[in-house]
């Protein structure tokens, strides 16, 4: 057998989760276990006490309302992305999604999983930090918000305390005629990427850019924000020179050093065409309708 | 009812799933993963276990009618599910899955070792698509983009992919 041996905990209530989760010094939390298993098989991870939170019908849902798109955190990845209600309130969610990993993978793979993983080359942890996302944590003591501009704290690393649990993550619906791209360069579609780029673009009456949200996943410890891409971008007029000028801003973030596939020079030179891409369409769906 | 139930490292976990249709009830290390259980218990050596790792597909089975990685799931986590394996695509009457007639036909393997995992991947894919028949190569290669082939016969299982849409199609 691949993984070492643990305690195997099957919670039938978040309570219940919480309070082992609380009690053992040694656990970990197995959602959809596509990041989890692996470590386990490999034996990066023997931890003493998993905890299977399978049973937990009270953390699968998406709902719709309030200006904000509410993912439970054991929704698997494949039902958001096929989620008629969330595709209309915001697609950049789907387009993301369809770049982790492979069908078989986002089948089981669930959005609280992949977000308390908190890998900085992932897709999702970007969404939430671009679309300035809400992380909901419950503990002992309750629950609380976190930002996704502060959950992200380093290198599979969160704001999230040693007895808390993941619940909810939050993303906000789109405006109407907000345009949204989401493109990723790997070596084969669906491997984690050399570096991805999710963004949105919001256009005024004036015809300049009203709002721009920039970000990317593969170039940081945590998902980057490309604040300086924002500021250049917003209050200007859209087109292919200002996309262009983004993408050169861009390569700075790239904070990453060499690694054995990808030198820190070709990440950066990824990075502005993709920032250049991802702008482009994003302004082909500005003022379609949904 | 008690709110968790915890198996100690040494306490066998019931397990009862529905394997290619048959009720299965087993008694399981918590440890044990699905893609062992399924070869090592089961006797089911259809499912080839390759990367062990999530990475080459060649484990794919479909747990609830949906394509999953059997090496990255604990038998514990199908508790109450139903798993299918490659030995449960054809008719219990011995007719091929369009998938198994379009791998046949298309020569679509070469060592065998990667079929079982495509061919369970592609199933998955039909039940959701059923644009495949006239889809471009690209488009097909990204779909199957989580099997890996170490013989790199892709050609023939792009054109496989293509020619069991068709086949599907046909069955309606």
């Amino acid at each position: 057998m691949k993984p070492s041996s643990f305690r195997y905990a099957v919670p039938t209530t978040l309570r219940a989760a919480i309070d082992i989760r609380a009690a053992s010094e040694d656990s970990v939390v197995l959602a959809g276990g596509q990041s989890l298993i692996p470590t386990m098989n490999f034996r990066l991870a023997n931890p003493e006490v998993v905890i299977d939170l399978r049973k937990l019908d009270e953390l699968n849902y998406i709902r719709v309302g309030g200006g904000m798109v509410r993912m439970g955190a054991m929704t698997r990845q494949r039902v958001v992305e096929e989620d008629a209600e969330a595709l209309a309130a915001n697609p950049l969610i789907r387009e993301t999604l369809t770049n982790v990993a492979h069908p078989a993978i986002r089948n089981r793979g669930t959005i609280g999983g992949s977000l308390a993983h908190a890998d900085p080359s992932a897709e999702l942890p970007t969404l939430l930090t671009t679309l300035r996302g809400t992380l909901t944590a419950q503990g002992p003591s309750g629950r609380r918000s976190i930002p996704a501009t502060e959950f992200f704290e380093f290198i599979f690393t969160t704001a999230l305390e040693p007895d808390e649990l993941l619940v909810e993550a939050a993303v906000p619906v789109l405006e109407p005629g907000e345009g949204w791209a989401f493109t990723e360069f790997a070596r084969r579609h669906g491997d984690y990427a050399v570096a991805g780029v999710a963004a949105t673009l919001l256009v005024g009456p004036d015809g300049r850019i009203s709002r721009a949200r920039l970000g990317a996943c593969g170039i940081a410890t945590v998902p980057a924000l490309l604040t300086e891409c924002e500021e250049l971008l917003t209050g200007n007029a859209p087109g292919d020179e200002l996309f262009a000028a983004a993408g050169q801003v861009a390569r700075d973030a790239v904070t990453v050093s060499d690694d054995s596939a990808t030198t820190k020079a070709y990440r950066r030179h990824v990075l502005a065409g993709l920032v250049e891409r991802t702008l482009k369409t994003a302004m082909t769906r500005v003022g379609v309708p949904r | 009812m008690s709110e968790v139930t915890v198996f100690e490292p040494d306490e066998p976990v019931v397990v009862e799933v529905e394997v290619n249709g048959e009720p299965v009830t087993a008694e399981v290390p918590s440890r044990m993963l699905l893609s062992d259980f399924l070869r090592q218990r089961l006797g089911l050596t259809g499912t080839h276990v390759g990367c062990e790792h999530g990475v080459c597909g060649a484990c794919t089975v479909h747990i609830d009618g949906r394509p999953a990685r059997s090496c990255l799931t604990l038998v514990a986590q199908t508790d109450g599910r139903s798993v299918r394996t490659v030995e449960g695509l054809a008719c219990a009457d011995g007719t091929l899955h369009p998938v198994q007639r379009a791998f046949k036909e298309c020569h679509a393997l070469q060592c065998g070792f990667c079929t079982p995992g495509f061919m369970m991947a592609v199933a998955g894919l039909l039940d959701e698509r059923d644009d495949l028949a006239t889809a471009d190569d690209e488009t097909i290669r990204e779909e199957i983009s989580g099997n890996v082939c170490r013989c790199t016969g892709y050609m023939n299982i792009v054109s496989a992919v293509k020619r069991a849409a068709e086949l599907s199609n046909e069955r309606g």
